[in-house]
């Protein structure tokens, strides 16, 4: 284990200079929230069963920070790494490459969590958020949602072979999913035909999941989208593991 | 002793072969030198034996160890520069030998070190803002954070100006004197032949020729050259008689005249026979075969740089 925290350490630091990544998990939802509910405002409407559209945003934003963290910065900064040869001068010393892996996705969730809490406390602070449902079962559903994304992101940075076609990628993947699936616009103003294509993207299942616990739904009214989400995260892994590499 | 041990290693990648049947062995406490033009297998090989690849086939053992098997606990007690790596472009010097320095059970002073390499005023400067030297001063401070008693540095001044590779060669002579054993690689000829105490020439995955830099010169038994000049008239003759001397060229002209011959004893009785013989000269200078004649005549290629 020797090394893990340093090299933790130095990936939280790193993941702070980084201005993109730092601005889209950490700033950007809170600004869009502040954006949008300046404008719709958070007062209970009959389209959101009885809840406003900040309430309705906070779960489908935290969504959108796991899609972002999963499909953008991790594959990006994996790539980057490889191409740049940081993981070739990594391997040549005692650290085991799981610490390393642990590192980059122990910083990438905790930047995710930091993510979604900013966004509760100004919601909370200036709309006066509800919140009706378990914690627990929240927490469940976005470390399921957060680690079934960032095995999408490893098995993307071991398919592409440069840092720039990862990003060519993620955004082609990241843009219409965060925005048909929910998790950017509310799926309430969506017409049909788009919440029938939005049935193909994963991130779909981790809006509508989210949505429900936050809500008060309990976990075993969303086992289809638990499912289709550990599915992802068992493929991922598997997949991951053949197509990872070094340089 | 022997700290570095190769027996038949091959490698390839596809159909191509890298290395073909490559053995070779390293004593403790010298600087190992492999030469040879880009593609001969260099790279291959160095990162074989410092566990970074599987070898296809044949033996090797680093300082006892499996580097396949044992690859942890060699890398515990090696150091490695890499020809082609970097670190994060944010990470600044500092923090970069605090963290590597975090992976080994064994440390040095990283502050130290880094004053010893000249980069105690760049430790708050990230990593994409050093210059190319600095960079490799940086890699080389970081091969040396575990105090290791083995050392691979892998065309380490590729790519740097001409002082600074100066600079560098000075760098490895210290590790050396800090009693490490040195196994580097390198494109330049001159760099093996000023720093290496046995080289290998490689040629196509193969060694084609591996003693001290200087019995590979002396082995090509290519003559020493004596050249300089004279005002007027030139007489040969006298020449042939000292010592040693196989050829003189005279051009007449422009004075020049060149003296070959053998031996190490050559140039003492032909400076002592032109002061008896009271002849004026101007610009003498020696020309000495160097490694690259040795390679050419191995390989009948040049190396290119």
């Amino acid at each position: 284990m020797r090394g893990l925290w340093k090299l933790s350490q130095t990936e939280f630091k790193l993941f702070l200079r980084e201005p993109a990544a730092a601005f889209f998990i950490l700033a950007f939802p809170v600004l869009i929230l502040l954006l949008f509910g300046s404008i719709y405002g958070n007062d209970p409407s009959d389209l959101f069963n009885g809840y406003g559209s900040v309430d309705i945003s906070v779960p489908s934003y935290t969504a959108m920070i796991i899609a972002t963290s999963g499909l953008l910065s991790l594959p990006i900064m994996l790539t980057t790494y490889r191409e740049q040869g940081v993981l070739r001068r990594l391997r040549a010393t005692p650290i085991r490459p799981q610490l390393i892996l642990t590192a980059q996705v122990g910083v990438i969730f905790l930047m995710t969590l930091i993510g979604m809490i900013l966004m509760v406390i100004v919601g909370k602070l200036v709309y006066d958020l509800r919140f009706s449902g378990s914690l627990l079962n929240v927490l469940v559903i976005f470390i399921l949602g957060s680690f079934s994304f960032f095995t999408l992101g490893f098995v993307l940075a071991g398919i592409v072979t440069t840092a720039r076609m990862a990003q060519i990628v993620a955004m082609v993947l990241f843009y219409p999913m965060i925005f048909l699936s929910g998790a950017a616009i509310p799926r309430e103003i969506l017409p049909e035909n788009i919440l029938n294509i939005s049935k193909i993207l994963p991130l779909t299942y981790l809006v509508t999941a989210l949505r429900g616990v936050w809500f008060g739904a309990d976990l075993n009214e969303y086992l289809t989208e638990i499912g289709i989400m550990l599915a992802m995260l068992i493929v991922g892994l598997v997949v991951s593991v053949y197509t990872f590499r070094w340089e | 002793m022997n700290v570095i041990e190769v027996s038949h290693l091959h490698k390839r990648y596809g159909n191509k072969v890298a290395v073909a049947d490559i053995s070779f062995a390293v004593a403790d406490g010298e600087i190992f030198g492999m030469v040879g033009p880009n593609g001969a297998g260099k790279t291959t090989t160095i990162e074989c034996v410092e566990g970074l690849r599987p070898p296809d086939k044949g033996q090797i053992r680093v300082l006892g160890l499996d580097p396949q098997k044992d690859g942890y606990a060699l890398r515990e007690q090696i150091g490695v520069q890499l020809q082609e790596s970097a670190l994060p472009e944010r990470l600044k010097v500092g923090e970069a030998m605090e963290l590597f320095a975090a992976f080994y059970k064994q440390k040095a002073d990283w502050r130290a070190l880094l004053e010893r390499l000249g980069l105690t005023e760049k430790v708050n400067t990230p990593f994409a803002k050093l210059s190319g030297g600095q960079k490799q001063r940086l890699f080389i401070a970081l091969a040396l954070i575990n105090m290791p008693k083995l050392v691979f540095l892998d065309e380490l001044t590729t790519g740097l100006d001409p002082q600074s590779r100066r600079n560098t060669w000075d760098l490895v002579r210290e590790i050396r004197e800090q009693g490490r054993t040195v196994f580097l690689t390198t494109h330049y000829m001159e760099e093996a032949e000023q720093l290496c105490d046995r080289v290998a020439i490689v040629d196509q995955g193969r060694i084609v020729a591996l003693d001290a830099p200087e019995n590979l010169v002396r082995s090509l038994g290519v003559e020493q050259r004596v050249v300089f000049r004279v005002n007027g008239r030139f007489d040969p003759t006298p020449f042939y008689n000292i010592p040693g001397v196989t050829r003189v060229e005279a051009t007449n002209g422009d004075g020049k005249v060149v003296v070959y011959g053998r031996d190490n004893e050559f140039l003492t009785h032909l400076l002592q026979a032109m002061i008896s013989q009271g002849i004026q000269y101007q610009e003498l200078h020696t020309e000495k075969p160097s490694l690259e004649d040795v390679f050419l005549n191995l390989t009948g290629r040049q190396i290119r740089n």
